[in-house]
């Protein structure tokens, strides 16, 4: 088996970056075209602030409206993964590190999560 | 504007954003915000909102390219992410009860000298940190791609360092600006890392920290998706762009456009202080 060490891992961040990049970037761009086949003539200006949707604000909302073919949704769906990328990045850093058995950073990293995921999961 | 138009153009200036923010280690929020709001007049939190995601796209865009060349150090980004994200905390939390305008015009003054400083060093001639024992206990130390090869480097001034993240995710909180200016400038003027680590290593940083506040933004609806879908999109091709540029272009090139655009960014900050904007 091959050994952990920095530039393994850092291989694999890489790796793992880019999929989750060009995934959102996939789903946007194919709920973006749809959104535009619909409404490319209306016009439009965001002066106005409205917030978005109900059903745009969460993924559970988010899901259920993808689910339901909605253009904006697929669009907002591409968004929440790519938000999700770093997140990814700081996990598996972690694992990396444990399996390095480098106990300084498993629990640098381990704070840098749980910071994140507090913050995404009961700030609002 | 039609629909269409009005995603094109956001899609042509976020394309630029991304650029210049993963070339200099800012993000793209620093011209995705200004941008949307003055140029077209968009509503502020729709802007903040695709700012936001525009901080990630740089992020997350440029990253792939800069973590497999090897430049974006990433013990120095975990280890200064914990002084940042509670920095960070508090700004946002002491926002609501500082309300004085003088505030951004001093930060303002102090980032334009910050911006200046750096533009200005020749980074052949800065001596590298000595060796540090904290630098070296925590395996900060590593090397950097050059046009001579593999360059190794030390790093120096850990406790300043970290303190100055501190601070750097506190005024961003405060007054609402993307920390990575103040990131880059600790890395580079503090601890006396290589010019492309620091700027790469700030990318690193500013997506996790922008991940961190992207649950409060999505749930309170700024997030419009007809908005930021031309944002992440133009954000992502110009930073993949701004990334391969980095890897080739000279040092004090680099250093000259991020002083350019951190001085534009003080100005903004002074200007809107004065206005009472803020």
């Amino acid at each position: 088996m091959a050994v952990w060490n920095d530039e393994r891992l850092e291989r694999i961040v890489a790796k793992l970056l880019r999929a989750g990049v060009l995934l959102s970037a996939a789903v946007v761009l194919l709920g973006g075209i749809c959104h535009l086949a619909a409404h490319a003539a209306e016009p439009v200006a965001y002066r106005k602030f409205q917030p978005a949707e109900a059903s745009y604000r969460s993924v559970s909302g988010i899901t259920g409206a993808v689910a339901r073919a909605d253009c904006r949704a697929v669009i907002q769906l591409g968004l929440v993964l790519l938000i999700a990328t770093p997140v990814a990045r700081v996990a598996f850093s972690l694992v990396a590190f444990a399996f390095e058995r480098d106990r300084t950073y498993v629990f640098v990293t381990l704070v840098v999560l749980a910071v994140l995921l507090y913050s995404l999961i009961f700030s609002h | 504007m039609t629909t269409l138009e009005f995603t094109l153009v956001v899609f042509l200036i976020s394309a630029v954003a991304g650029f210049l923010g993963a070339l200099t280690g800012l993000g793209g929020g620093v011209v995705v915000t200004p941008a949307l709001t003055l140029l077209l007049g968009v509503d502020l939190r729709y802007a903040i909102g695709a700012s936001l995601v525009s901080v990630i796209a740089t992020s997350s865009g440029a990253a792939a390219a800069y973590v497999r060349e090897g430049y974006s150090n990433i013990r120095i980004g975990m280890f200064l992410e914990v002084a940042t994200t509670p920095g960070a905390l508090i700004g946002a939390f002491l926002a609501t009860r500082t309300p004085t305008s003088a505030l951004p015009v001093i930060f303002g003054l102090m980032l334009l000298q910050a911006a200046w400083q750096s533009s200005r060093q020749d980074p052949d001639e800065a001596a590298n940190a000595a060796p540090d024992i904290l630098a070296t206990r925590l395996k900060f130390d590593s090397s950097y791609p050059t046009s001579g090869g593999q360059r190794p480097y030390h790093v120096g001034r850990v406790k300043t360092g970290f303190g100055l993240m501190f601070g750097a995710g506190a005024i961003s909180g405060l007054l609402g600006i993307g920390s990575g200016a103040l990131k880059v400038i600790a890395m580079d003027q503090a601890m006396r890392i290589p010019f492309k680590v620091s700027t790469t290593t700030s990318n690193f940083m500013i997506g996790v920290t922008a991940a961190a506040s992207a649950g409060v933004y999505l749930s309170r609806g700024y997030i419009e998706p007809g908005l930021t879908m031309p944002v992440m999109l133009g954000v992502l091709s110009g930073s993949i762009l701004g990334a391969r540029l980095l890897i080739v272009a000279r040092t004090r090139v680099l250093r000259w456009i991020f002083g350019v655009v951190v001085g534009l960014m003080a100005l903004e900050m002074i200007f809107s202080g004065i206005r009472g904007r803020i």
